[in-house]
């Protein structure tokens, strides 16, 4: 299996702020527009809309229209994507590999 | 790209991992067998461990603090099961107390780790890792969350510039 690295540094690029792992929170629910979510925030409409616009493009949570209203609703299957232990142990030992990497190269160089 | 082959198997609750490095087979055992060499790798360049103690044979333990930006320390230890330099190594790995002694609440999970010859002076590493349960998993990842996040944050730096760069 090949890694899909672009995808997984966005998603959790995305959850990395706190206010946005807020947002995917109540967004579970998926009851409120990008309006009524501001709402909950000390920051501009613009701030929120542009945290809101980074989830969405790492596919964390997706604009549903209900009736008339937009609502805001997290991608639950995203979520768990982001949240998955083996994503992580992988990411844990992808940083230790690389250090080892650097490591036999380090001592090869001084061989030399 | 050292990482030649990643496989996750969800149901097995496992991830197996393998890496080529451009060294012998010596060498890349050496990265495990000796602790200061141990100690450059294991932990993150914010988390960097000190390894306290270190006995790669059957029934041996290696101990280690990972001491956070702030000096937070996590303890862990490693419980060696097999061990045939220079090519395998299985060991338990857990979490320990703050006098040293196992965390029992916390997972504990394995790693089977084998080094092969692949020819040229080029060495193939593999590194099975198991879990025990999805609630292990589960227990890992909440503790590994915060600081896998503050790890992450120079290169989320990056990705989220190429965001706002891209979005214009």
């Amino acid at each position: 299996m090949q890694i899909a690295r672009p995808d997984y540094d966005r998603m959790f690029g995305a959850l990395a702020d706190a206010t946005r792992r807020d947002i995917v929170r109540r967004a579970i629910e998926g009851n409120e527009g990008v309006a009524e979510l501001a709402d909950h925030y000390p920051m501009s409409f613009a701030a929120v809309q542009k945290h809101i616009a980074i989830l969405e493009r790492a596919h964390l949570i997706t604009k549903e229209r209900i009736g008339r209203r937009k609502v805001v609703r997290t991608n639950l299957e995203g979520l768990l994507v982001a949240r998955s232990l083996l994503d992580r142990y992988q990411e844990l030992w992808q940083g230790r590999i690389d250090r080892m990497a650097e490591l036999v190269t380090d001592t090869k160089e001084k061989d030399q | 790209m050292t990482i030649t082959s990643v496989q996750k198997d969800t149901e097995a609750l496992s991830m197996t991992l393998a890496a080529e490095f451009d060294a012998p087979t010596e060498r890349v055992w050496q990265l495990w067998d000796d602790p200061r060499q141990l100690e450059r790798w294991w932990g993150p360049p914010t988390y960097p461990a000190t390894v306290t103690s270190h006995d790669l044979h059957p029934g041996g333990r290696v101990e280690y603090h990972m001491t956070g930006p702030e000096g937070d320390q996590s303890k862990g230890y490693w419980e060696i099961l097999e061990a045939e330099p220079p090519h395998r190594l299985v060991f338990n790995d857990g979490f320990a107390n703050d006098d040293g002694t196992p965390n029992t609440d916390l997972p504990l999970n394995s790693a089977r780790v084998t080094i092969e010859d692949i020819g040229g002076r080029r060495t193939r590493m593999s590194i099975e890792s198991i879990f025990p349960s999805a609630e292990a998993m589960e227990q890992v990842l909440a503790m590994g969350m915060e600081e896998g996040l503050k790890e992450a944050v120079g290169q989320i730096d990056a990705i989220l510039a190429e965001d706002t760069a891209r979005s214009r």
